[in-house]
């Protein structure tokens, strides 16, 4: 029997250990085009980045046990091409595999601004983006500029204000972290990058880039043209504009695709094929909503699952019950822990049951209805995970609530 | 078996305490607190996963 796993990082890494883990003896192989087991991504925008950890530091703990697994792993090799009815995946290589079970933990890339891309340009995905950025932060620019006030753009900001850097971030959206947080939250985020010395400039667009040709004929970043006509000056710019799931090779494959690989309730997205990660998008039971999560934890939790459905499916056994999930994340900024679990969304109302944004150490918990839709905690940890506990078993309001009683 | 967390790594998350409340305990200090050092062989499934949920790879096995 061989199952063929697509991406050697996090979801991929925890679907083979997990087949093994299981007692799947069969072949197991792993393709993913970096050249290395791709690092852990979260202290590629904290401690990698700041210069506090060499790169060795920021290795996932999967692919230390990568020898036991007794994988067969291709780096350097893509999987280019998939039949799903017959399971058939082509490699970049050239080489063609017919497989048992398929599991897809593809990630997802950076987006980048359109046009030509001058030196001094950076995306934060993989290793090796995050050390050519701090290649260029060592040559102490004047100033960066962050595009983009998501979760890895006001990371970066805030790593490289701890750096001694000028930076100015900006976003699009009328606050920061739009896209997850309720409004007052967001305020939040841009007080605390201000507080910390940060240029936060929201509701105005990148029109362009400015750049300069040195003497060498070769084009540097020198500026970022907002929509009003004011320019930036920034001889480094990161752009943090979200990603896009790595679902092109699957064109024509008989797969649904509509953000991320669409699958049903079990991450199942054809007979034997299921995903996992930042690549899957599946209708999670707990909130009536179809969900792709970017998140660390989510890419373990359902890299897990995934290995243990599709061993079901090949060996004729019970599926497991659908993958309900509490999605949960952190994310450190300045001496601020923030951590987030649940789906608010932008327009749920905002209780504050312990500390108080001034404090900056607070808990948020969002509510729509009777229902608990999540709940956020700077430097509260115990209680985000507390109320996560309760999510898990349901969203009620009341029950939620009854830990701050 | 034994359960050793590395205190300088921890970022008390609470993440193993939503795995295994029994063995991890995260207070209104903020910080993790091991109700046991020692848990029963019962609870090794559980230990190793709250090993593989740790974001920052704080939590060994012994034994
Ligand atoms: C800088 C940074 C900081 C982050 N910080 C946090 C944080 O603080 N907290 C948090 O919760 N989350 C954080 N995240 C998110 C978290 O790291 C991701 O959710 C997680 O890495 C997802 O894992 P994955 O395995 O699904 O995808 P990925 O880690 O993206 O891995 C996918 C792999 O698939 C490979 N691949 C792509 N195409 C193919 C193909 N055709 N064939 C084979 N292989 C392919 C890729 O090369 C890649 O190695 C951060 C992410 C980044 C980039
Ligand atoms: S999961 Fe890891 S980092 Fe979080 S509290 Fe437990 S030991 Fe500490």
């Amino acid at each position: 029997m061989t199952v063929v796993i697509a991406g050697a990082s996090l979801a991929g890494l925890t679907a083979a250990e997990t087949l093994r883990a299981e007692g799947y003896e069969g072949a197991v192989i792993v393709v993913d085009p970096s050249t290395t087991i791709p690092a852990d991504r979260p202290p590629l925008s904290k401690q990698v980045l700041a210069g506090e950890w060499p790169p060795e530091k920021a290795q996932h703990r999967a692919a230390a046990r990568v020898p036991e697994l007794a994988l067969d792993l291709r780096l350097g090799v893509a999987a280019t091409a998939l039949d799903a009815a017959t399971r058939s995946v082509t490699l970049s290589d050239g080489s063609l595999i017919s497989a048992d079970g398929i599991v897809l933990a593809m990630g997802a890339a950076p987006r980048r601004l359109p046009g030509n891309q001058p030196a001094g340009v950076h995306v934060l995905r993989t290793m090796d983006d995050c050390l050519a950025l701090r290649s260029d932060l060592d040559k102490m620019p004047a100033r960066v500029a962050v595009i983009g006030a998501g979760f890895i753009g006001a990371e970066v900001a805030a790593t490289c204000r701890s750096r001694g850097l000028e930076v100015t971030l900006i976003e699009v959206a009328p606050l920061p972290l739009g896209r997850v947080l309720p409004g007052e939250l967001g305020g939040f985020i841009a007080d605390l990058h201000r507080a910390h010395g940060v240029e936060v400039i929201l509701g105005l667009g990148v029109e362009g880039l400015d750049s300069i040709t040195g003497t060498d004929g070769s084009q540097r970043v020198s500026g970022v043209r907002l929509t009003d006509g004011n320019v930036v000056s920034a001889e480094v710019v990161v752009v943090g504009i979200g990603v896009v799931p790595n679902t092109g090779w699957l064109e024509g494959s008989g797969l649904r695709l509509d953000n991320g690989v669409t699958c049903d309730a079990t991450c199942s997205a054809a007979p034997a094929i299921v995903a996992a990660g930042d690549v899957a998008s599946w209708p999670n039971p707990l909130y009536d909503e179809v969900m792709r999560v970017e998140q660390w934890e989510n890419a373990i939790e359902q890299g897990e699952y995934a290995a243990k459905r599709l061993l079901a499916e090949l060996q004729g056994t019970e599926l497991p019950a659908p993958f309900a999930s509490i999605p949960w994340f952190w994310s450190d900024q300045y001496d601020r822990k923030i951590q987030m679990a649940g789906r608010p969304s932008s327009s749920d109302e905002i209780i504050i049951p312990e500390g108080s944004i001034e404090e900056q150490r607070f808990v948020a918990l969002f509510r729509r209805g009777d229902l608990c839709t999540g709940v956020l905690g700077v430097n509260r940890p115990r209680h985000v995970m507390q109320v996560r506990m309760k999510l898990t078993e349901s969203l009620s309001w009341d029950s939620a609530f009854s830990v701050f009683a | 078996m034994k359960i050793v967390v590395n205190y300088d790594l921890c970022e008390s998350n609470a993440i193993c305490m939503a795995v295994a409340p029994e063995v991890f305990e995260v207070r209104d200090d903020d910080f993790l607190y091991l109700l046991t050092e020692e848990p029963g062989e019962e609870l090794r499934e559980k230990m190793e996963e709250s090993v593989r949920r740790c974001p920052k790879q704080a939590i060994t096995i012994e034994g």
